[in-house]
């Protein structure tokens, strides 16, 4: 599937801000200074001896790295495949997403910032934020589409307990685009004191490299897993559920250049591709310009940003990724697409085989067995990206349990 | 020469309105510009409106979300626009973000914008190094001025180097903020316009965010050349209509 793959190909970003023609940092001037501070310092921080071994320790000792790669022995059986599962769902506050905020936390404080501000949609983020704030006694700001506090008051409730203020995005569909609209205008507003804790690979450059290198402990720790697992430090098949696509870009990234390994980026089909109500931006999306980058985005012929859907916060927004968008035109991922009802079914398949309740989200990249066969020796990793504590209602109410 | 270039000649603090095209109503942009430049207003910002304006403030992007709903798009905008040199002869100028231009095709709204007399572009989300390298020339081969903003925190390296870039004028941001946060300027404010005065650039400055009245006017062109009004006049049209714009030009000027 990938043979017409340049093996020269650079799948990083370039000194630029840039994976191919995508990423950039399309911010109006008020943002410059902030991004622009954080562009010059970010490489140079996390290069910092202290800094690594700060990072490293709290991933050790507060998130409980490293996360378990679980060979799921009854899976495999059933889709006569090895299927491996990273479980970043046993992470402290229940996902990947802490990995990205204790790095930025700390990117945080090395540049004297002391106000931290996040977006979130299902809330997972701003719990993962609410929590390293709590960490380092950091003032906290999440913003959250006022639907979605609606529908995820379980984490509001955490956010608060956490000592973060909650303040809801009124704006547009009030939902997670419009979450990050409102982080992007407090930055405006607070040019000095504030840093913007992104909880995707999304926004302008160097936004995307910092999550993904923060994230990029996901597939450094699976290489030298699957040594011991396998007697190989690479899969034959990545897979990662993808919305803006960090915890894909953390499992993919140092497999990026790797050719003999095959990668899937799984996004949401919501009610079907074709529904009207879908969140598959490589299918949907067209190049475009959205919270500070130039990648595939859903959208009018006009150019209006236009509202996706998924039964799954996480993976509702309506663009990706610039390395995701980079590696969908360079054919160097596969991109497939999952609808709610297959998503469903395959995390209650998960549990009742496995004993493991995944978030929605990671359910989307466990459908694919359903539709892809493997051979019976192929190792297939599945970044098995959260757990399902917080879709319990979902659950509850779509399988009426 | 450029409408604009000629405009910033004349020997007065120059008045620019910024309005949301499509709002209140759909057809009501050739009528407030009409009336705007009837009233002695010196240049106009016609906002093409955009789902996810980020640098706005909630006044303009309620006005924005109503003209997407009223029907507001690139193509409606320029019909609209088609005959407006038959009655309008100040400075035009479009203000909106770079993805509906993109989606447009750069190059192609360029030209329709010069077949129409549009005179020059704000894109707020449009980084300087990026049309440098990309689109410069296409903007100068329609004749359109590309305006670029500057905040109290952009380095005085970095204003020298728009202003280089620049050939019209600088939209000084009067403080780091997104449009109709704050009102009213504070001695922080009046030192950043002075500072920026005295740097001796080569294209005029304009102040826009936070002047809303004849006192906020007078206080951002006393080391400017002229000042921007945008959310206290969509405010000003959202509670009175399109049928007082007189009224709140006047409260401006005199």
């Amino acid at each position: 599937m990938n043979g017409n793959k340049e093996n020269n190909m650079n799948y990083n970003v370039n000194e630029k801000g840039y994976y191919g023609e995508f990423g950039g940092a399309y911010i109006p001037e008020m943002l410059y200074p902030n991004v622009e501070e954080l562009r010059q310092n970010y490489l140079k921080v996390m290069a910092e001896p202290e800094f690594q071994k700060e990072f490293n320790q709290l991933l050790k000792d507060y998130v409980g790295r490293p996360s378990p790669l679980y060979f799921a022995k009854r899976l495999s059986e059933k889709y006569n495949t090895k299927i491996y599962l990273k479980r970043e769902d046993l992470n402290h506050t229940g996902a990947h997403k802490i990995n990205n905020t204790i790095g930025q936390i700390l990117m945080a404080k090395r540049l004297g910032k002391h106000r931290i501000i996040a977006e979130t949609g299902a809330g997972q983020h701003g719990v993962a934020t609410a929590t390293v704030c709590a960490l380092m006694g950091l003032e906290c700001i999440v913003y959250m589409g006022e639907i979605d506090i609606k529908r995820q008051a379980p984490n509001v409730a955490r956010m608060k307990m956490l000592g973060a203020t909650v303040i809801p995005a009124l704006s547009g569909s009030r939902t997670l685009k419009d979450a990050t609209n409102e982080a992007i205008r407090d930055w405006i507003n607070n040019p000095v004191d504030t840093h913007y804790i992104i909880g995707s690979a999304i926004g302008p450059h160097p936004y995307p490299d910092m999550v993904t290198k923060f994230q990029s402990i996901i597939s450094e720790e699976i290489k030298w897993q699957l040594k011991e697992h396998e007697g190989r430090e690479n899969p034959d098949y990545l897979v990662a559920c993808i919305g803006g696509g960090s915890n894909a870009a953390g499992t993919y990234y140092h497999f990026l250049h790797e050719n003999d390994v095959n990668i899937i980026a799984v996004e949401a089909a919501g009610l079907g591709v074709d529904s009207g109500e879908s969140a598959a931006t490589s299918v949907l999306g067209k190049e475009g310009i959205i919270h500070g980058c130039k990648t595939l985005l859903m959208q009018t012929n006009d150019g209006q940003i236009t509202e996706p859907y998924s039964i799954s916060a996480g993976l509702d927004y309506p663009g990706v990724g610039p390395m995701h968008a980079h590696l969908c035109k360079t054919g160097r991922a596969e991109f497939m697409a999952i609808t709610d009802d297959e998503a469903m079914k395959a995390g209650l398949e998960l549990c009742k085989l496995e004993g493991i309740i995944p978030a929605i989200e990671s359910s989307h990249a466990l459908a694919i067995f359903e539709q892809k066969s493997f051979k019976s020796d192929d190792v297939v990793v599945v970044s098995l990206s959260g757990r399902g504590d917080k879709d319990l209602e979902n659950y509850i109410e779509y399988f009426k349990i | 020469m450029n409408r604009i270039n000629q405009k910033l000649q004349e020997d007065k603090k120059l008045l620019s309105i910024y309005f949301t095209a499509g709002y209140p109503s759909i057809n009501d942009t050739a009528t407030i510009i009409e009336d705007l430049e009837k009233n002695g207003v010196d240049m106009i910002e016609i906002g093409l409106p955009f789902s996810d304006p980020l640098a706005d403030g909630p006044t303009i992007q309620a006005s924005s979300t109503q003209a997407l709903k009223n029907g507001m798009t690139t193509e409606v905008l320029f019909e609209q626009l088609k005959d407006i040199r038959q009655s309008v002869n100040i400075p035009l100028i479009i203000m909106g973000y770079f993805n509906p231009m993109f989606q447009y095709g750069v190059e192609a709204f360029c030209k329709k914008c010069q077949e129409i007399g549009i005179d020059g572009l704000i894109i707020p989300d449009l980084p300087v190094d990026v049309y440098h390298e990309k689109y410069q020339t296409i903007f100068e081969k329609y004749g359109l001025i590309n305006v670029f903003l500057i905040t109290p925190q952009t380095s005085d390296e970095r204003i020298r180097y728009i202003d280089s870039i620049s050939n019209g004028f600088i939209y000084m941001v009067s403080s780091a903020s997104t449009t109709g946060a704050k009102v009213g300027f504070e001695k922080e404010q009046t030192q950043y316009f002075e500072r920026i005065g005295n740097m001796n650039l080569k294209n005029s400055q304009i102040v826009g965010f936070g002047i809303s009245n004849n006192q906020t006017f007078t206080q951002a062109t006393e080391y400017a050349k002229g000042a921007i009004i945008g959310s206290a006049f969509v405010k000003h049209v959202t509670n009175e209509g399109i049928n007082s714009i007189d009224k709140f030009v006047k409260s401006i000027l005199n």
